[in-house]
């Protein structure tokens, strides 16, 4: 099974605060990882790291064959961050938005319009600016301009945060397809029982390092190429349709 | 690099265009510091019109600082700037974009503003090829400078307030040089205009030559 992610003794400082101090981890391409653990403790920073967002001072760190020691922007179009902030332009429509993104990370266009439907955003909410969304709508455009560009890594800090149900059963949709498709997704949630269900792999984040690991759910383990049945969960399929 | 800085260019001004704050707020503002000027000159048309290039070029620059914030605001709001960061753009095309988006801005604004020194100061406008290669020139060296300098405090919480103290002096050469430069196109000194405008043309192509090779640099730090 390929590398996606290695870390090894990683430190990256905020300023003079090490938010990473001395990260070891390996994740496998196609696994689903759940950072868990209390505020602060590294979560964030361990994905915006991943995301070649913040600099390593020490140790070695490769993402999907990328030294992010020497070059931390070459992995960056091939990695899709979902963070607290949606990272959209208030001003813009929904589908400008997301063609921007897909056009900026040198995705296919055509793209566009699925992703707008899967996250229920076609039709009225199309045209709207989103500024006049809500939280919830907002989060759903920001995954659908990750489901448009269909990243190799997918690194989602409180992605069920401020979806409702019915949408927050879509996004388990998405991840899973997303993981099928061949992308690896790591993500920190509070959202304990659903995340749990969904990740092959939970990490305990203390201090700035991985403290603990330990299984999660079958389902977000690395399967065979071919083993992985793409189609959508019920709840999602009964959404779409 | 060309691609990606018409794509930037094109989102800036469709922001621009969707929340009307050029038109709204940045234009209204530039007029009414033209209007102020005429308060505190003498009412006397001749002192305004005598001192309409300099009073035209100094409402320019306090909108382009407007503009340059605004330029730079829409993308600290909700952290696109991890997004632009994140994107595959080249951040070369970035600083060409969004200097691209700022300089039309200025240019409608211009335009607005020069109808403004003619009702109100009573300025004859004279040397048509003078005042537009004045006007070409001193918008792109207000822009590429302006974009460096923005994304330099973009990541600053007192972004606000060290722009102008940041940007004022630097483009203190633009406006002196688009100054002399307007004056002698309008027949109000003996200078070589075109002088000043070779000054102004030196200013804005190291600037964008700046722009171009440090842009990325600054976009990580800030």
């Amino acid at each position: 099974m390929a590398i996606a992610i290695r870390f090894r003794a990683t430190v990256a400082l905020i300023g003079r605060f090490p938010v990473l101090a001395g990260v070891d981890l390996d994740v496998d391409r196609g696994q689903i990882v759940l950072l868990q653990g209390a505020n602060g403790a590294g979560k964030t920073s361990l994905l915006r790291a991943c995301a070649g967002l913040l600099p390593i001072v020490a140790g070695q760190a490769e993402v999907l064959g990328h030294d992010l020691t020497r070059d931390r922007r070459s992995v960056r179009p091939e990695v899709g961050l979902l963070g607290h902030a949606s990272g959209l332009y208030d001003d813009l429509s929904v589908e400008d938005n997301v063609t921007f993104s897909v056009r900026a990370g040198r995705g296919n266009r055509d793209a566009v319009a699925p992703a707008l439907a899967r996250l229920s955003l076609d039709g009225r909410l199309r045209a709207v600016a989103v500024g006049r969304l809500s939280a919830g709508q907002r989060r759903r455009v920001a995954l659908a301009a990750l489901v448009a560009r269909a990243p190799r890594l997918w690194l989602l800090d409180e992605p069920h945060a401020g979806l409702d149900a019915e949408h927050r059963d879509l996004l388990d949709g998405i991840i899973r397809d997303a993981v099928a498709g061949g992308s690896t997704v790591v993500m920190a949630s509070h959202e304990r029982e659903r995340a749990t269900a969904l990740a092959g792999r939970l990490l305990t984040m203390a201090g700035g390092q991985v403290r603990h690991e330990e299984e999660g759910g079958t389902e977000g383990r690395p399967v065979p190429s071919g083993a992985f049945s793409p189609s959508p969960a019920p709840a999602e399929r009964a959404h779409v349709a | 690099m060309w691609r990606d800085a018409v794509l930037m260019a094109g989102k800036d001004l469709r922001i621009e265009a969707r929340s009307r704050v050029a038109i709204n707020q940045v234009a209204p503002f530039a007029v009414v510091v033209l209007v102020l000027f005429g308060f505190a000159l003498e009412p006397d048309r001749g002192v305004l019109a005598q001192a309409a290039p300099g009073l035209f070029w100094v409402a320019v620059l306090f909108a382009g600082l407007l503009a340059v914030q605004r330029s730079f605001a829409v993308e600290s709001a909700d952290a696109a700037r991890d997004g632009l960061r994140l994107s595959a753009l080249d951040p070369a095309g970035i600083f060409l974009g969004k200097a691209a988006a700022v300089a039309l801005e200025l240019m409608g604004l211009e335009a607005l503003l020069t109808a403004g020194v003619v009702v109100l100061y009573g300025t004859d406008l004279r040397g048509a090829a003078l005042l537009l290669a004045t006007a070409a020139t001193a918008t792109v060296g207000l822009a590429a400078c302006g974009t460096v300098y923005g994304v330099l405090v973009a990541g600053l919480r007192v972004r606000e307030t060290l722009l102008p103290l940041l940007l004022l002096p630097v483009v203190a050469p633009v406006l002196l040089g688009a100054t002399r430069a307007c004056e002698a196109a309008l027949g109000q000194s003996l200078d070589d205009g075109w002088r000043w405008v070779t000054l102004l043309g030196v200013f804005a192509v190291l600037y964008v030559t700046l722009g171009i090779l440090a842009f990325g640099s600054l976009l990580e730090e800030a």
